[in-house]
Parts: C-alpha cells; sequence; structure tokens
C-alpha cells in the first residue's frame, strides 16, 4: 500500500514537474496568436493569425533579430574554433599546468553574467575609444565570444574523453602522416562533439541578455527589444519569433541526434 | 613550421591553447582588473576618471547604502536554492530510476525551456501569476483567495521566478550523481534488513551528495546576481543588489559605486561558496555521511 503511494505520488509529482517546465514555453507560443486590447499582451483577448501574417510589422524587430543572428553566428564560429583546439591541447596532451588550466577555463562558467557583463563593460569605458567605445556590435561580439569559448571548450572536452585513440594508431600503422590522420580520422571523430558545442554557443549567444546589456550601447538585439518593449507591452510577434527560435533549435538537436544514431 | 613542431613536440599543447587563453586573459581577467581599479575611481564619465587609492572609501558607503539589497539578494538566492532542491531531487530521482526509455525525453524537457528566450519565459510567468490570471482569476471568482491577494510584485513572485529559471541546473547535476550509483549497494542494504526509507537516507542520499552540492552551487551564484527577475516580477521592495549594479552601471554611469558593489557581489559568492564547503564537508562529500 505504501509503496503504491509512494510510486504513484512520484508518478504525479513527475507530471507536475513536467508541466511546470513547460508552461511558460507553452504561454509563449500561446500569446503570439493572442489578439491583445491596447499595448500590453498578458490577459488572453482572442484568437488570430495577425501577427504570424505581419511578423516584422513591428519596427526596429526584424533589424534587432537580424543583429541577434549575426552575432550569434560570428561569435559561434569564432568561439568554437578557438575552444576546439584548447580542448584538443587539453585532452590529447599532458603538460606542466593543465590542471591550472582547465580550472582557469571553468571560471568564466562560475561567475555570474552580471560581473562578466560588468567588467567588460569598465574595460571598454576605461580604453574610451573606437571601435571599443561607444558601445555597439563589435563591443557585444567580444564579450559572446568570451563566455562562449569556456562553454565550447568544457562542451568539446567532455566529447572527446570517450575518444578511441588506437583509430589514429591503426591510421599512422596505415601509412597516414599526421596531418592526414587528423583530418581523415581524428576530425571526423570529434565533429559531432564540436556540432553540439557550436550548437549550445549559437542558442547562448542569441539569448543572451545580461552580459549584452552591459555591452551593448544603443544596439538593440532580440533580447534588448524584448526587455525595452517589456514596460509599454511586449508585441505577440516578438512572442512569435521566440516560438520559431524555439521550434529552430529543438529541430537542430532532432536532426543531430538522428543522424548521430544513423551514424553508430 | 610542421617540421619546426616536429622537432619539439611539447609545443603542440601551447600553440593550440594560446588564441583562447589569450583571449580569456584579454576579455575576462584584464576587465576584472580593470574594474578594481574602476572600484577606486572618482570623478564621472563626461569629466573622466581619476585613480586614487583614497577613494578606497567607495566600499564603506556603497555597503552601508546598499546592505539591504545585499541580504535581501542573499536571502533570495539562499531560499531559491532550497526551493529548487526540494522540487529538483523527486524529479532526478525518477528520471534516474524510474523513467525506462522514458529517460531521454524527459531529460529533454528539463533543459527544453533553455531553448525559449529567457525574457519570454519569466514575462510568461508574469501571465500566469497575474492578479486576474488563469490561476489566481478563478480561485478568487469562488472565494478560496481574498479579492485583494496577489503574488506578482511581491518577494514570493521574485523567488518563484528565479527558481524557475534555474531549476535546470539543479536537476542536470542530481540525475547524473544518482545515476552513478550501483544499485547493488541498495539491494546489500535491503538483504541487510533496511527498508527502503533506511536504504535510501543510508545509500542513496550520501552518495547523491556530490550533484546536491554541484546543483546548489550553479543555482545559488547565477542567483546572487539576479536582476531580472526582480525587475520584471517583483517591486520596489524586491530590488536586488543586482538591480543596484545594474542601475549604477547603466543609469546612473556611477563606475566607481558599481564596481565596488560588484567586487564585493564577487566576494560575497566566493564566502558563501567556501562557508557551504565548510558545513557541508568535503570528506562527507566524498564518503557519504556516515
Amino acid at each position: 500500500m505504501l509503496r503504491w503511494l509512494g510510486r504513484n505520488a512520484l508518478r504525479a509529482y513527475t507530471g507536475l514537474a513536467l508541466v511546470y517546465l513547460m508552461l511558460p514555453i507553452f504561454i509563449v507560443a500561446l500569446f503570439s496568436f493572442n489578439d491583445p486590447i491596447g499595448k500590453t499582451n498578458y490577459t488572453w483577448v482572442g484568437f488570430t493569425f495577425d501577427h504570424w501574417a505581419n511578423l516584422f510589422a513591428i519596427p526596429g524587430l526584424l533589424d534587432s533579430v537580424v543583429i541577434s543572428i549575426r552575432i550569434a553566428f560570428i561569435s559561434t564560429l569564432i568561439a568554437t574554433t578557438l575552444g576546439t583546439l584548447a580542448a584538443l591541447a587539453l585532452v590529447r596532451y599532458q603538460f606542466r599546468g593543465r590542471p591550472a588550466t582547465s580550472l582557469f577555463i571553468f571560471l568564466p562558467l562560475a561567475t555570474p553574467e552580471i560581473i562578466l557583463g560588468a567588467s567588460l563593460l569598465t574595460l571598454f569605458v576605461a580604453i574610451g575609444k573606437p571601435p571599443f567605445f561607444p558601445l555597439n556590435e563589435f563591443t557585444i561580439l567580444i564579450a559572446h565570444i568570451t563566455f562562449n569559448i569556456s562553454y565550447v571548450i568544457v562542451t568539446v572536452r567532455a566529447r572527446l574523453a570517450g575518444f578511441d585513440r588506437r583509430l589514429e594508431e591503426a591510421s599512422a600503422d596505415l601509412g597516414a602522416d599526421g596531418w592526414q590522420t587528423f583530418w581523415r580520422v581524428t576530425f571526423p571523430l570529434i565533429l559531432p562533439g564540436i556540432a553540439a558545442a557550436g550548437l549550445l554557443a549559437f542558442s547562448l549567444s542569441i539569448d543572451d541578455f545580461v552580459i549584452t546589456n552591459f555591452t551593448a550601447g544603443r544596439t538593440t538585439t532580440f533580447p534588448m527589444f524584448v526587455w525595452g518593449s517589456a514596460r509599454v507591452g511586449v508585441p505577440p510577434q516578438a512572442n512569435a519569433i521566440g516560438t520559431i527560435f524555439f521550434v529552430a533549435a529543438v529541430s537542430a538537436v532532432a536532426i543531430g541526434s538522428f543522424l548521430q544514431r544513423r551514424r553508430a | 613550421m610542421i617540421a619546426f613542431l616536429r622537432r619539439r613536440p611539447g609545443l603542440l599543447p601551447l600553440l593550440l591553447l594560446v588564441p583562447a587563453i589569450t583571449w580569456l586573459v584579454a576579455f575576462y581577467v584584464y576587465p576584472a582588473i580593470q574594474m578594481l581599479q574602476a572600484s577606486l575611481w572618482s570623478g564621472t564619465l563626461e569629466s573622466g576618471f581619476v585613480f586614487s587609492w583614497g577613494n578606497a572609501a567607495t566600499y564603506s558607503t556603497a555597503l552601508g547604502r546598499y546592505s539591504d539589497q545585499f541580504l535581501r539578494s542573499i536571502l533570495y538566492a539562499a531560499v531559491s536554492t532550497v526551493v529548487c532542491l526540494a522540487l529538483a531531487f523527486p524529479l532526478a530521482y525518477t528520471i534516474a530510476y524510474r523513467a525506462g526509455r522514458y529517460r531521454t525525453l524527459l531529460l529533454f524537457i528539463v533543459i527544453a525551456p533553455f531553448f525559449t528566450s529567457f525574457l519570454l519565459r519569466v514575462l510568461a510567468w508574469k501571465t500566469v501569476l497575474a492578479d486576474d490570471g488563469f490561476i489566481l482569476g478563478p480561485l478568487k471568482a469562488i472565494g478560496a483567495l481574498p479579492e485583494e491577494f496577489r503574488i506578482l510584485a511581491t518577494p514570493a513572485a521574485v523567488i518563484f521566478g528565479i527558481s524557475y529559471n534555474f531549476f535546470p541546473f539543479m536537476v542536470l547535476p542530481i540525475y547524473v550523481s544518482l545515476e552513478k550509483i550501483d544499485r547493488r549497494l541498495v539491494e546489500a542494504a535491503k538483504d541487510l534488513y533496511a527498508g527502503p526509507v533506511r536504504a535510501f537516507q543510508r545509500i542513496t542520499l550520501p552518495l547523491a551528495l556530490p550533484g546536491v552540492f554541484a546543483g546548489s552551487l550553479l543555482v545559488f551564484i547565477p542567483a546572487m546576481g539576479d536582476f531580472v527577475n526582480a525587475e520584471l516580477l517583483g517591486s520596489v521592495q524586491t530590488r536586488l543588489i543586482g538591480n543596484v549594479i545594474q542601475s549604477r552601471f547603466l543609469v546612473n554611469n556611477d563606475y566607481p559605486t558599481a564596481a565596488a558593489l560588484s567586487f564585493m557581489l564577487m566576494a560575497g559568492i566566493l564566502a558563501a561558496v567556501f562557508i557551504y564547503a565548510r558545513v557541508l564537508g568535503t570528506d562527507e562529500l566524498e564518503t557519504g555521511i556516515g
């Protein structure tokens, strides 16, 4: 009896927890179809497709999305490159100072975002001249690369840990030189890990608000647009964009895991 | 270049590390030093800032003026961490032991919130918790709650928001440490006549402590720096130290005070982490509570 109760209580609780996790995602999507009276979009009035049909009717929204995607793309590219090289060094080689280096790389992840953003802001103010000041898209880019590097290193390193070194030895035995072995054997094997890190970096960048808030100046990314309109009322179109981002991210993860399962 | 590396293979890892480490030194370490310096500035953005050790009084002035917000941040972060822990443990337990083939799906749902915009998620809770929203509205209509009852603009709303935002950071580490536990230990405990409750207390819980420890830090540290939940879900009475730092930096251009507050926040976090590690005990983390 007690056991039956325990098992079902746990099951019911899990159901509730999943609702709790998913509810805001559902609300964001639902309110992109709302037809609000006035500017605030907090209470349900009626169903409409209007905002999806006029996705970019709100001034500044399209620009902010384009800026966000551009920053996410470039910062992902640079952070993934630098991070992957560093992760290779940390997993493949024994050298003095390796534990200290690992700790150092972990530190930015353990620092609250507000401190990362604030310290970059003081740096840019102290430099006080272009391209760092006044703050602009370039300073946001620097900030995003900075927090993404650590995430990429940690992700790629975790994926590299299970790597079978004998595959490379086999390649060398078959007469390949170091360069050929890297591009024909090592790189294809670690590519899923790099792709996962890149996806993480992209989604962190496109959604970052706190650090961007400190390094943006007048540049408006998508999260900055939402923050700016939060006081007067976020337009349902912003919910639609958020929903598109969500669907895109979920599809990317689903496609990624499908491809990996097929290779395996 | 390649021939040079072939002669000195020890240099390769260094060469691979140089770009990333240089970047982090330039844009993580150096800004921190710059911020320490900024906390000892005087002057304004227009007239220019002057550095002097004599400006150390900024720290005591700032601490005196914003001690309420500091204490509130510590309180809210601590309560949010406990709330997350209480909510996350049963969920992580279910995913680790009871989910069967749904395990991957459940783990995916745990991280799904990260795929929606952070700000839109916070604003969604504003809809859900609204005074006449679809939860409070019906309860008020049937008279279960008084008309003036509200959650928004109260400390509860801010703590709720913070807990929701960092909840996955608590679930995942606890799940990982539960998943690693050798279930034969629990069977052995039962063979030795321990009931399910006792087996849980003596085996599962102690072995899950590293996950609890990691999860608590992953919630507490970002919660200490929050200003978004306090701003969007709270009121003037729920302003946190993050709100002060944000407005001193970005609204008032009061860089010295803001930098000093940021430093004290970081020091406060380090102190809290240290005390927490001491109270929990690193030995017990490894061997379990005996």
